[in-house]
């Protein structure tokens, strides 16, 4: 099989991304891993190419390292089809608030290293007329919660980011997805105990990014119950919400 | 973190901690700075308590294909792959599995730590005979390879050792050429074990065999089985649709048991290998067929978590061995035991093993039962007198089915037992690999 596209996976070190570079391996897409960890990453690339027959690259990126986005870009021997961006940081909202460097760093990695790589892409993707961005946010962005809304609020700006860009972009033939997944079993959530019906595999969160790409979704949840959870999460009123307990 | 764990089939239940990790750093450090006693575990697909213990060391995330020859049909992969991902992988390239058990949702390392089993045990041995090389971690974070010319005592003694020498890293093994990703099916009818006996010999030269038998029949139709033998299918033999694809990936929407049932009502399997038996009364004695491997191998996979259809309190899986010469005798003794007692499943597998050299695998040359029973407190008394007649006819359990086995039975019937003690202690000292099963079995005690 001829391998014609490219995904270009920023954040290549969480089980989401795994299962992301695997899923579009697997449709012969050619996947270039960005990510910290190049031990973790070359284990990735040796398995897509064991797997699937296809090609792997791995690429240095930091999400919070703003200053190296610009050598990053430019270093790309291509552009990319498909960018996903799925970096993310959380720290227990209880130790963020104590503590400025957690917050900062929640702030840099799921949202302002974002918006300076992404930035860059939107208008490569623009000059060439084609192509789709994806972002993985999160349902913790819809609304702040008293739990978790130093995350949630770095979410929320990067879903208002994305959804701005999408309309933005939709005019240069440029796609922009928001993935809201929802509980999923990761290491990032292993320490929770989740509910079994909510909670989704990165597996599924890939099959569906994927598909999202090929039939050009806009807003995608991991499980279809999750967008009726929070019509209704956002739907209780404020007097309400804050007395409740979430 | 603590949270209850049980295995296959829901009892024991226990509280432990399960450790992930995701790298080779992180479970050395688990290992050597961890004050607990560890048993590694993949997808909890062994029924009893062999992968239960203080802390179970979760293999999952050690999931990634190191090598695939695609001409000379190696493969080389971490050890917490499934072989349902594998399969994914390697039947699109012309390859298959070199033994599968009944289900492709267990793990490499647990394939070779139960050394599975399969149809064609009596062609191709087990999984671990066509192991080249494994990498295993020891207590102290070492890593060790070995295979079956490379420190041997090691490999002897983790192959079917139930995760008690280490931590299996990454194995490598060789695969089965095939030409269509179907089976050339044949259903025989046997009316008694005798007959079911003479079957298995007359279609010994077939890759695959196995057999459903009737338990509940009581009489003339006693001992009541269907033989099923395969063999891969050559693309010749496909149907014009089939031939499409002649190495086609099984795929399909799976039904996933939603809860669990109340422990009376009949679960589904059962009631479907029931009316399988009851309608292929009314058929003829033979039956060919091409189908998929999917529902050749791995029928039970369809309906994910079939096991919860026996109930929150559980069931036993209860698979012997007998030796050749007592077989037909010991099966007749033992079923005819179960069928007085009125405990046993409708359906019991039963499948003829040939020649196996290894130190604590399972299979011996003889004859091979498998029955599921719901847990009740008059069961483990029954068990433990069905334990006793299978020693006596030179028998031995499964230590991946097991959950109550006496530890007088384990030694009694394991010829192998004492050396892999000692093999265990050498490469285990101070028992840092333990199971609730070992402890029990008195194995690590």
């Amino acid at each position: 099989m001829e391998i014609t596209n490219s995904v270009l996976i920023l954040g290549a070190g969480s089980d989401i991304a795994k299962a992301i570079a695997r899923k579009f391996a697997q449709h012969h897409y050619a996947v270039r891993l960005a990510g910290r960890s190049p031990e973790q990453m070359d284990r990735l690339k040796k398995d897509l190419i064991n797997r699937y027959n296809t090609h792997a690259f791995v690429h240095l990126f930091d999400a919070a390292d703003f200053n190296s986005h610009s050598s990053f870009v430019s270093s790309l021997p291509e552009l990319p089809d498909v960018i996903i961006y799925t970096a993310g940081y959380m720290s227990e909202q209880g130790d963020a608030q104590i503590d400025w460097l957690k917050t900062k760093t929640m702030i840099d990695v799921n949202y302002a290293g974002a918006v300076s790589v992404l930035n860059r892409f939107a208008q490569l993707f623009s000059e060439r007329g084609s192509g789709s961005i994806v972002g993985v946010s999160s349902v913790a962005g819809d609304r702040g919660r008293g739990s978790n809304y130093i995350y949630g609020s770095t979410k929320a700006a990067f879903t208002a980011y994305l959804s701005g860009m999408r309309n933005s972009l939709f005019k240069k033939n440029v796609q922009v997805i928001t993935v809201k997944p929802g509980f999923v079993y990761t290491k990032m959530t292993q320490h929770l105990t989740l509910p079994a019906r909510l909670t989704s595999s990165p597996e599924k969160v890939a099959e569906n990014i994927y598909y999202a790409v090929i039939k050009k979704k806009n807003v995608i949840y991991a499980k279809p119950v999750w967008r009726w959870i929070m019509q209704v999460i956002k739907a209780v009123p404020e007097p309400v919400f804050k007395r409740a307990n979430l | 973190m603590k949270k209850v764990i049980s295995n296959w089939g829901n009892y024991p239940a226990q509280e432990t901690s399960e450790i992930i990790n995701s790298s080779i750093e992180g479970l050395r450090n688990s290992l050597v700075n961890g004050s607990n006693s560890f048993i590694p575990r993949g997808n909890g697909r062994c029924y009893g308590d062999a992968s239960l213990g203080e802390s179970v060391l979760s293999s999952l995330q050690f999931d990634y294909v190191l090598s695939f020859d695609r001409d000379k049909g190696i493969f080389e992969c971490e050890s917490g792959m499934l072989l349902s991902k594998i399969l994914e992988i390697i039947v699109p390239q012309g390859w298959f599995l070199p033994v599968t058990p009944g289900t492709k949702f267990i793990t490499v390392g647990g394939a070779v730590a139960s050394d599975i089993h399969g149809k064609n045990h009596h062609v191709d041995g087990s999984f671990c005979d066509h192991v080249l090389e494994m990498d295993i971690m020891l207590h102290n974070g070492e890593v060790v390879t070995c295979s079956p010319v490379e420190n041997n005592e090691l490999f002897e003694a983790t192959r079917g050792a139930m995760g008690l020498t280490g931590f299996i890293l990454k194995t490598k093994f060789s695969l089965k050429k095939i030409r269509t990703s179907y089976i050339r099916q044949v259903q025989v009818k046997a009316s008694n074990l005798s007959e079911l006996l003479e079957l298995f010999h007359e279609y010994k030269a077939y890759t695959y065999t196995m057999s459903w038998i009737d338990c509940l029949k009581k009489g003339k139709h006693f001992g009541r089985s269907i033989l099923m033998a395969g063999e891969h299918a050559d693309p010749e033999e496909l149907s014009a649709h089939q031939k499409k694809n002649i190495l086609k990936p099984y795929s399909d929407e799976l039904f996933t048991f939603p809860v669990n049932l109340p422990s009376f009502v009949l679960n589904q399997y059962t009631v479907k290998g029931f009316n399988f038996l009851y309608y292929a009364k009314n058929l003829k004695k033979y039956i060919n067929s091409i189908v998929p491997y999917d529902p050749f191998f791995y029928p039970l996979d369809k309906i994910l978590e079939w096991n919860k259809g026996y109930g929150k309190k559980g069931f036993l899986q209860y698979q012997f061995v007998l030796p050749m010469d007592s077989s037909e005798r010991g099966m007749i003794d033992i079923l005819t035991r179960i069928n007085r007692k009125g405990l046993g499943s409708f359906l019991a597998v039963f499948k003829v093993f040939g020649k196996q050299n290894s130190l604590i695998s399972f299979p011996m040359e003889g004859c091979t039962l498998a029955l599921d029973f719901p847990v009740r407190t008059d069961l483990f008394p029954f068990l433990d007198e069905l334990d006793r007649v299978v020693l006596d006819y030179g028998g031995r359990l499964y230590l991946t089915k097991d959950a109550r086995m006496k530890r007088e039975i384990f030694w009694a019937s394991y010829p192998g037992a004492q050396r892999f003690k000692e093999l265990v202690k050498k490469y285990n000292p101070g028992y840092r690999f333990r199971s609730q099963q070992s402890d029990r079995l008195g194995i690590t005690t």
